[in-house]
């Protein structure tokens, strides 16, 4: 990794630079700027320091949806990362069938967030969905709007349709990209089909694998539409993810300042853990290497 | 042997992925009566007449045009700048390199909800609420980043003596990256594409914020069927498969160049 030192590169960078800092540094100050005041009006503000924040961190419901929010995007991240490798694995290298496949995997990933959520509600009605009806006809009692456990395995298993093909399509990519020459290397040494997965696949696939980590794990943490749609967080409060219970403080009791405070809370944590996850794989890669 | 098993593997993922999509396709052909009148595995009385309302409805196929200009533009700017920087940062080392490359990730992180009202508020100082070009540009803070990343990936996987051979060679930098770099990572300006056009494509929140009724995308739209009398079903259900159409068409089109991936030695 011994990249060429060169301060110009700066110039290739500036164009991105620019077009990313004007919708995120004012947009970013103002709730900065919220999460220290009382608002009462555009022109009545008063300073609080940091109450909203002691406010937010001592409230038991967000911690309870924190917990539950953690809880949601592990299991999204242990289920929808060795799957979509799985299936990357399993795609044709060539012919007619990648296309079909391609095309296939990317529907549930075009469909608009609310929508998903709104389809989901009848293809699980135990009286009129294809989901519902089916898992009915096992002779399972099956209904997400009265159990908590039924509406966590709802939401899970409509995570994992909606979001797997996005790990398996990254893979795919990651995995054509590695060269013949590699695997004509490893047909000579008579590896096996799991040390070549061991040692070439995987080692090759670090970057697509790192980014489709951070992706599922930010995008998990603040899954809104769906989960919101399908279930309202309920039964009870039992699907209240961290930004159902954001919108919650946010827009039905209209409190500016402790929404605001929240918000900042929610980026770090995020931050804080995308942050780990990338180290992580940044260093399990180099000592692979060996 | 082994090669037959994944094959039904593969099968039977991809039967159970198409499935919620076949009920929206079922849903979409069938009145809302029926929809609601009882369970059925098929269309028994297929109509289109939801289909034929979202295209004589100009309310209706006005937000797929509506749709397709901003994630088209957005797609467009995302792929421009975030390539010659993807470059940057998979070669060179300069002042803050390793900073600024996570700082763009951060920009993904922020929960949208409460950044909503500064949005509004900073694109109607400039006069841009309810344009194209407004929605394309505030799709930009989630999309170059990630545009920037995955390119970056791909760009370092290309082996750094091609760069070296073809400077020898002669090639200015312009010339070098459009004609020798830029094939040489197809799969990932592909696979970029389609997710800079899928992820603008369904994020409803901050278009709708900064959409009033010219360029009001068609996700929001959809939102006006839930009226004082319930639910069209049929008729969301057959404007949720039209919304899968533009995207597959554009993976249609970037598969080759997803399928075909690394062709070392071309230089």
């Amino acid at each position: 990794m011994n990249k060429t030192e060169n301060n110009k590169a700066w110039f290739l960078v500036l164009p991105v630079f620019v077009i990313v800092a004007f919708s995120a540094i004012i947009p970013l100050m103002t709730i900065v700027n919220y999460s220290v005041q009382d608002i009462f009006g555009p022109d009545q503000r008063v300073f609080v320091g940091t109450e909203w924040f002691r406010d937010v961190l001592g409230d038991e419901r967000l911690q309870e949806a924190l917990w539950r929010q953690f809880l949601f995007s592990g299991l999204v991240l242990l289920i929808e990362i060795p799957l979509g490798v799985l299936v990357a694995l399993m795609m044709p290298k060539r012919g007619w069938t990648v296309s079909v496949v391609l095309v296939v995997l990317a529907l549930p990933l075009l469909i608009p967030w609310n929508v998903i959520g709104t389809i989901w509600i009848i293809f699980t009605r135990p009286d009129i969905g294809l989901l519902g009806v089916a898992i009915n006809g096992l002779g399972v009692e099956f209904d997400h709007t009265a159990s908590p456990l039924d509406a966590w395995i709802t939401v899970i298993l409509m995570e994992v349709w909606h979001w797997t093909p996005l790990v398996a399509l990254l893979a795919y990519a990651g995995l054509r990209a590695i060269p013949d020459a590699y695997f004509q290397a490893a047909r000579i040494d008579g590896a096996s089909a799991w040390a070549t997965f061991r040692y070439i696949q995987l080692p090759k696939m670090r970057g697509v694998l790192t980014i489709a980590v951070l992706l599922r794990f930010m995008d998990s943490f603040l899954i809104y539409a769906e989960p919101f749609v399908l279930t309202g967080g309920g039964p009870g409060n039992s699907t209240t993810f961290l930004s159902i219970y954001l919108v919650k403080v946010a827009v039905g009791q209209f409190d500016l300042g402790p929404a605001a405070a929240f918000s900042i809370i929610y980026f770090l944590i995020i931050l804080l853990f995308s942050w780990l996850f990338y180290q992580a794989l940044q260093n399990v890669g180099t000592g692979e290497k060996q | 042997m082994r090669l037959k098993k994944s094959a039904v593997g593969l099968i039977v993922y991809l039967v159970l992925l198409m499935l919620p999509i076949y009920w929206m396709l079922n849903m979409s052909l069938t009145t809302n009566a029926d929809i609601l009148g009882g369970f059925s595995l098929y269309p028994k009385d297929p109509t289109f007449d939801n289909y034929i309302k979202i295209f004589t409805d100009e309310s209706w196929y006005s937000g797929y045009i509506n749709s397709i200009i901003y994630v088209s533009i957005n797609t467009a700017i995302s792929l421009t700048v975030a390539l010659p920087a993807a470059y940057a940062f998979s070669r060179y080392s300069f002042l803050g390199d390793k900073h600024m490359f996570f700082w763009l990730l951060t920009n993904r992180m922020a929960p949208p909800a409460v950044f909503l009202l500064p949005f509004f508020q900073l694109y109607s100082t400039f006069g841009l609420i309810d344009t194209h070009i407004a929605v394309a540009l505030a799709h930009c803070l989630f999309n170059v980043p990630l545009a920037v990343w995955i390119l970056e990936g791909f760009m370092s996987g290309v082996p750094r003596e091609i760069d070296e051979t073809a400077y020898i060679d002669g090639y200015s930098f312009p010339r070098f990256f459009l004609t020798v770099f830029m094939p040489l990572i197809r799969a990932g300006i592909g696979v970029t594409a389609f997710f800079c056009f899928m992820f603008s494509w369904v994020e409803l929140l901050l278009a709708r914020t900064l959409t009033t009724t010219v360029a009001k995308p068609i996700a929001a739209t959809m939102t006006r069927t839930v009226s004082a009398t319930g639910l069209d079903w049929g008729l969301l259900a057959a404007a949720g498969i039209l919304t899968i159409v533009p995207g597959a068409l554009v993976i249609w089109f970037v598969r080759n160049y997803m399928a075909k991936g690394f062709a070392l030695g071309r230089v």
